[in-house]
């Protein structure tokens, strides 16, 4: 009922506000309407119904985080850990016993097999999407690609990381060509995005790269990069807005998935972005590229999809292949330090075991300021920074300001780890 | 060109072997499987809900229409007799569960052997 409210200044409003029409809906907190996402010319064409099921499976992907997640966080805490202790007269030793144990939490469980039936579900949606539509789209981006900013080479061999299993469940990978000249599996990739990240990346997907763009602009603002290259480029979400910061700059981005390439090269055309050439190649050996080729190199959630055989190989390349004075920057989910806890550790590897990104457990765990010291980097030059999705925030969620939501692994907010070779390289003593 | 059948490769599998977390991995299928009808509602409820808001817009129809209809006799034997065939559909396999209590019937096995005996 409504009482009479005294006709002072801040009261009187909030009584005027209680007595709009009564509405029984609650404050909306979610991810927006798939149709918010920009669409380029090689974007592929979806249906009311295919729309609605992205929307659904990014509400699943939310509910997961949000409501289930804290369920296992509070099983772990009353059942899983007490128990371990009980048992074993010690505690965790490690993430993986944490993750074993977790492994007979009914909690644990369903959450999991949700997370892997919904990706499932959204690899099987964007693949319907695109695979229905396959001759258009792949006529689409031949139309569009400018031959010289494509450079497809079929030699390419596929290394063993990346054919040895179908990263996050997306069956073909990169790599996989159905067709001549086909773009398929980049279509699918770039169409159900959204569903697994609610959204978080912005317009074009690209809030990652934009970030990256702005700190560093904010970091280093003096730093006017010629030459620019990016390894594991994928379909370029990353790469734009870095092209775009330096417009001065010709970039490079290479990755080994041709279908990765024709579809990124289409894309960046029609979003009218035109110093970047997109190249196939493998980034641990750029020998087509002589030494000191490049003042900036970046790789975004790309070394967790390597191996620890290729890395200090990539790190090498890329110390090589950098001017003096030259900038490396890797963007990756954070390192599992010894102060983060085994179980945030547990989950964060879930992704690693369980959704097909077996490197991602290793990587998270290693020195990574040590490879690059190995590989010639000065300790002194190393930096490290932080940074979450650049979205439009009228219309996109944010992850900075997203307290709620904790998708151990996949919140839309990095670590930058970098380093810059001597201004002038040293010379051995003549 | 090579024609792709979507019907065949959506629903391709991905290379690794996968994992099941539930004790029981039929019921890890069957939540696979009801996980899709769930999302097919979720789509057909926002395909409905954009049609009422169409017809609304048109002024054919407002929300308070819908929410205030309320069938005639005719019309909720119509609607009742629908989701009693509905639901009979569903949950068959319990029916015959039901019929088969009180029967003794044999296999088609039993009988394919009665019926090739010469
Ligand atoms: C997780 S995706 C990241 C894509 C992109 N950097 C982004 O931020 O959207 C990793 C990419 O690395 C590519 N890749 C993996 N190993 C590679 C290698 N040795 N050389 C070049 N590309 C590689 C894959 O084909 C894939 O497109």
């Amino acid at each position: 009922m409504n009482a009479p409210v005294k006709p002072v200044g801040r009261l009187k409003k909030a009584s005027a506000a209680s007595r709009k029409p009564v509405s029984a809906q609650r404050r909306y907190d979610g991810p927006p309407d798939y149709r918010v996402v920009g669409r380029h010319g090689v974007y592929p064409e979806t249906s009311h119904d295919e729309i609605a099921r992205f929307n659904f499976l990014a509400h699943m992907n939310r509910h997961l985080s949000t409501q289930l997640m804290p369920g296992v966080a509070k099983a772990f805490e009353v059942r899983v850990e007490p128990s371990f202790k009980k048992n074993n007269s010690r505690p965790f030793k490690d993430r993986h016993e944490v993750r074993k144990a977790l492994l007979n939490e009914p909690m644990f469980q369903w959450w999991s097999a949700l997370r892997r039936a919904t990706m499932e579900t959204r690899q099987q949606a964007g693949r319907w999407v695109t695979l229905r539509q396959a001759d258009a789209l792949n006529a689409r981006a031949a139309a569009l690609v400018d031959r010289d900013r494509l450079k497809l080479n079929p030699a390419t061999r596929l290394p063993r990381y990346v054919s040895a299993i179908d990263h996050h469940c997306m069956p073909g990978s990169y790599h996989t060509e159905l067709v001549d000249g086909d773009v398929t599996g980049a279509a699918n990739y770039d169409v159900g995005i959204f569903a697994t990240t609610g959204g978080m990346l912005g317009l074009y997907n690209d809030g990652g790269g934009q970030a990256i763009a702005k700190w560093i602009k904010e970091t280093l603002p003096s730093l006017k990069p010629k030459r620019i290259l990016d390894l594991g480029a994928g379909l370029g979400h990353n790469v734009l807005p870095i092209a775009q910061a330096f417009p001065e700059a010709e970039m490079v981005a290479v990755d080994v998935g041709a279908p990765m390439l024709r579809y990124g090269a289409a894309r960046a055309k029609s979003l009218g972005v035109d110093n970047v050439t997109f190249v196939q190649g493998d980034v641990s050996d750029l020998s087509q590229y002589p030494d000191e080729s490049f003042d900036l190199i970046h790789s975004c959630m790309f070394l967790h999809e390597t191996s620890m055989t290729a890395m200090p190989k990539i790190f090498k390349e890329t110390y090589r292949l950098l001017k003096p004075g030259g900038l490396v920057l890797h963007v990756e989910q954070p390192q599992y330090d010894p102060k983060m806890p085994f179980f945030e550790q547990a989950m964060r590897d879930w992704d690693a075991f369980y959704n097909n990104e077996p490197f991602w457990t290793k990587m998270h765990e290693i020195d990574l300021d040590r490879f690059m010291v190995e590989a010639g980097f000065p300790e002194d030059s190393l930096m490290h920074g932080g940074v979450a999705a650049v979205v439009d925030p009228k219309v996109f969620p944010e992850a900075a300001k997203d307290s709620k939501q904790e998708d151990y692994g996949r919140k839309a907010a990095w670590h930058v780890v970098g380093a810059r070779k001597p201004a002038k390289a040293k010379r051995e003593a003549a | 060109m090579a024609r792709l059948d979507p019907l065949a490769l959506a629903g391709a599998k991905a290379k690794g072997k996968r994992p099941f977390f539930l004790d029981s991995a039929d019921d890890e299928r069957l939540l696979n499987i009801l996980l899709v009808v769930v999302q097919e509602l979720a789509v057909t409820r926002e395909r409905m809900d954009t049609i009422e808001r169409l017809l609304a817009q048109r002024g054919v129809l407002t929300a308070a229409d819908i929410e205030g209809f309320a069938p005639s006799k005719a019309e909720a034997d119509a609607r009742g007799a629908w989701t009693q065939e509905y639901i009979a559909r569903v949950f068959r396999i319990l029916q015959q569960d039901k019929e088969a209590l009180v029967t003794d019937d044999d296999s088609a096995e039993e009988v394919a052997d009665e019926l090739a005996k010469v």
